[in-house]
Parts: structure tokens; sequence; C-alpha cells
């Protein structure tokens, strides 16, 4: 295939160990410290604003591609860098709308798959898949390459 | 056998009968998952950069994606496990995020659709949302003040 052999492996190889060593400092502020899952996630997410505001996240970005943006410090930077975008767009109205408009895309999507999960699965302590209940999962999977399909893939 | 006389002693008696602390194997498990999940969200770029989308648009369809594959897991009750197995290697990518939002929605499904499942949705996600738009409004404002990015390593 194409796509395959377009793929840079040296590439996936930074974006696996960049993308481990984030999650190690959380796994180590989870055992080492008293902190609730909650907060740790705040501080990523604070850790990574500052850091891109500052413009350092961006080369880590350079470096690993998704290692750096798929843990949440890249949801921060995200945040940061379209507000700075923004405000060089359209001023001081800008710092208000930039951000949000960054990850309007994950926060919707978190909504609506939720929305969906809600109306097809049974709550959480119910085993859904014991229950013989595939006629959801079988529609969820379904309905998932649908949107795939949508997204033009 | 000797008696424990000091503090110490006590100490180090504790420290060899006590089973040692999981944290290396905590880390080692949250690197490989953490580190896998970053990779299928390359695999997702790396196929939108293929057909040629542009760098943020690629980016919002990793997030929107991993997001959906992991509200999908957390329905199927798989989720839960792979938490407990990987610890933050699934917390900390935007995974993690999903999870919580999906995850407490679905316990207070009872308690009604306005307050039970709109209300508690954002009960654990709600404060990164907060801290994450705080932030990001700041770091908008102080550049508009200073018109520059401060620190810029070349």
């Amino acid at each position: 295939m194409d796509f395959l052999t377009s793929i840079d492996w040296m590439q996936m190889l930074r974006c696996f160990i960049v993308g481990g060593l984030i999650c190690i400092i959380g796994q180590i502020l989870i055992d080492k410290t008293k902190l609730t899952p909650a907060r740790i996630l705040v501080i990523f997410v604070t850790t990574g604003a500052i850091l891109g505001g500052l413009g350092i996240y961006q080369h880590l970005v350079d470096f690993a591609g998704c290692g750096a943006t798929v843990p949440l410090t890249g949801f921060g930077n995200a945040l940061a860098k379209g507000a700075i975008d923004e405000v060089a767009k359209s001023g001081f109205i800008g710092a208000f709308i930039g951000g949000t408009k960054a990850a309007a895309g994950g926060i919707s999507a978190a909504i609506f798959f939720r929305i969906y999960c809600i109306s097809y699965f049974k709550t959480k302590n119910e085993k859904t898949i014991k229950n013989g209940d595939f006629l959801s999962v079988f529609s969820f999977f379904f309905y998932f390459m649908h949107f795939l399909q949508f997204l033009q893939f | 056998m000797k008696p424990i006389q000091t503090k110490k002693d006590y100490q180090n008696y504790v420290e060899q009968k006590s089973p040692n602390s999981p944290i290396i194997k905590n880390c080692f498990n949250a690197f490989w998952v953490g580190g896998l999940i970053c990779s299928i969200g390359q695999i997702i770029f790396n196929y939108c950069k293929y057909r040629g989308m542009d760098i943020q648009i690629s980016n919002t369809i990793v997030s929107i994606i991993l997001i959906g594959l992991s509200a999908f897991l957390t329905g199927l009750n798989l989720f839960n496990r792979i938490g407990k197995f990987a610890g933050a290697g699934s917390l900390v990518p935007i995974t993690g995020f999903a999870n919580s939002v999906v995850s407490p929605a679905m316990e207070y499904k009872s308690e009604g659709y306005v307050m039970g499942v709109g209300g508690k949705m954002f009960t654990v996600a709600g404060p990164v949302l907060v801290f994450g738009i705080s932030a990001s409004i700041v770091v908008g404002i102080l550049y508009l003040i200073f018109n520059t990015q401060s620190i810029t390593l070349v």
C-alpha cells in the first residue's frame, strides 16, 4: 500500500517514547503524591497551556508529533495556540474566542459520543457484553464507521 | 533471633517484610499503553496527511476519533479494566478525558436526563476545561500586551 510506505517509522518511535514518558510523569504523580486524578489532569492541561504560551511546547510537537499532541498537555497547548492565533487575527476579543475554538472539536465530540453511549449502553455497573446486548455494540460500531465516512476516510 | 531495639532497626525490618512498591511496574505499563495510544493517533494523523488535510484539521480528527473509540470502550465496560491496568497510561492521553466525561454520566443516568446526565456530565472533565480555558485566556491577554512569545528557543 502506498500509505504504509509513506509512514515515517522513526517519527512513530519518537511519538511512542515521548507519549510514554509523559504518561510516566503522570503515573509517578499518582503513585508518589496524594493528588486525585482530576487534579493531575488539571496540572497537565495548565502546564501545557503555559508551555504553549511560551512557545516551548511547539518544539516538542515538531519533534514527536502526536506523542506530544495526544496527551492532555497537547490539549492545553492547542488552547493556548488557538488563543494566540486569534489574538493576532482579531485583537482583544480573540483571547476569549481562540482557546475554546481550538478545543471545540474535542469537547463537542466528547458530548456527542457520550449522548450516543448513554442512549445505547446500560449503566456502567451492568456488564453490557455479558447481557448479550450485541445489538447496541454492533450498531455503535456501524455508526462509527459511518462517522468515518463522513470525515471522508 | 535478635529483638528489635531501635527505631531504625524497626524501619529496616518493615522495609524488608513489606512487598516492593509496584511503581516500576506501573510506570512500565503506563509507558507502553500511553505510547501505544499516541502511536494510534500518529497513524490516524499520517493518514489524514496522506489524504491531504491540513495540520489543524488532522489534529481535530485525531482527537475526535480517539475520544469516540474510548467512549465506545467505556460503554462496553472495557476501559475501566484498561485504566486499572495502565493507570496514567490511559488517563493522561485525551482518551482519559473522554472516559471521565462518559463514565460519571453513565453512573448518573438513573437521576434523569437533565440533572443526571446533563448536570453530572462534566464532574471530572469540567475542572480540566475550566482551568485549560482560563489559562488560554490569560495567555491570549499576555500575548496581546507583550505582542510576542517571550521565550522562543530557536
